[in-house]
């Protein structure tokens, strides 16, 4: 299937689609990533950007600033003394904002789930998740995988009132 | 080799005061020092123009656990124009392990005590900045003694899987 703008235009540049759709599309195609790393996930994360497995091509760019990037790839290890950091740059983020976590450590611990004291089980204790990419640490390939899973997730939001909200709304008019 | 052995240990038989206990079947060749002589063996160590030991590589602990009580602080050193590694083993008690700081002699046993101390309590005397290095400022506990339990919640987010 070709892309929005691969199609040639015959008549004029008018295009219809739906507000959601084409914020959805344009949010999903620059998805700046935060420059930031742990552990040897990083390391993946890093090949992930070079031009063997082109993170480019999605529109991804790293980004130095949380106030500039739009999603944060936890690649690592969170200590309990980095997790006060990781929490800070989440809430530096400008919405809309998103987390992918990957590899085991910051799902659920990895190797650290018994012993390791020092280390968060998981980066869900901390800060909201959207995309867990499993590995230790995952191939580019994986991380790609958990990208695109993170496309789809952004491509199905909407920008309607939810309808928990819709309901609680509901409520308070009832309670006045 | 045996001859640099000799030297070696003459020079810390000689701070040392007493009778002098090499640990065996180790390498690299380690002697048991007392605590209250520790500084003064380091001392000639580093300067004797014999023994030389330039380089401090590494500072260990050890905790041996609450039966037997003690632990203990292992100095690696090194001189690089002699080519020849040494280690000092100390033994303290566990219920108040202290030990003088070697930071006088060696700069680079400032980070290395610190993180001993983070580790496993040892208190390092007269130690420039005695701080923690590596868990953070307000954590409880040294983790690496045999008797550590991890508290429930640091702040707030649970420890335990």
């Amino acid at each position: 299937m070709k892309g929005l703008l691969d199609q040639q235009f015959e008549q004029g540049g008018v295009i219809i689609t739906k507000v959601d759709d084409l914020l959805n599309w344009s949010r999903l195609s620059s998805l700046f990533p935060m420059t930031f790393g742990l552990a040897c996930c990083a390391i993946e994360f890093m090949s992930t950007g070079t031009t063997v497995y082109d993170m480019d091509r999605f529109g991804m760019v790293p980004r130095a600033s949380p106030r500039q990037a739009d999603v944060m790839i936890v690649s690592g290890t969170v200590t309990f003394k980095m997790a006060d950091r990781i929490k800070q740059l989440y809430e530096q983020m400008s919405e809309p904002r998103y987390v992918i976590s990957m590899g085991s450590c910051s799902n659920c611990g990895g190797p650290y789930w018994q012993h390791g004291y020092h280390v968060v089980k998981g980066v869900d204790r901390i800060i909201p998740v959207d995309v867990y990419v499993p590995g230790c640490p995952p191939r580019p390939e994986a991380l790609i995988g958990g990208i695109l899973k993170l496309h789809e997730k952004i491509r199905n939001e909407s920008r309607m009132k939810p309808i928990a909200l819709q309901q609680l709304l509901k409520k308070e008019k009832s309670d006045v | 080799m045996s001859e640099r052995r000799d030297l070696i240990s003459n020079v810390i038989n000689q701070a040392e005061g007493s009778g002098l206990k090499e640990v065996l079947n180790s390498s690299p060749m380690c002697f048991e020092v007392s605590a209250a002589s520790l500084l003064s063996v380091c001392t000639h160590l580093h300067e004797n123009p014999e023994t030389y030991f330039d380089m401090l590589s590494c500072i260990t602990g050890v905790d041996n656990g609450t039966e037997s009580a003690t632990m203990e602080v292992i100095y690696h050193l090194y001189s690089i124009p002699y080519n020849v590694s040494l280690a000092l083993k100390v033994i303290i008690p566990r219920n108040n392990p202290e030990i003088e700081s070697i930071t006088s002699i060696w700069k680079s046993a400032n980070w290395l005590e610190r993180e001993v101390y983070d580790m496993f309590g040892i208190t390092f005397k007269k130690h420039p900045d005695l701080r923690r290095i590596l868990l953070p400022a307000d954590w409880k506990g040294y983790p690496l003694r045999k008797d550590y339990k991890h508290e429930e919640y640091y702040r707030g987010v649970k420890i335990e899987y």
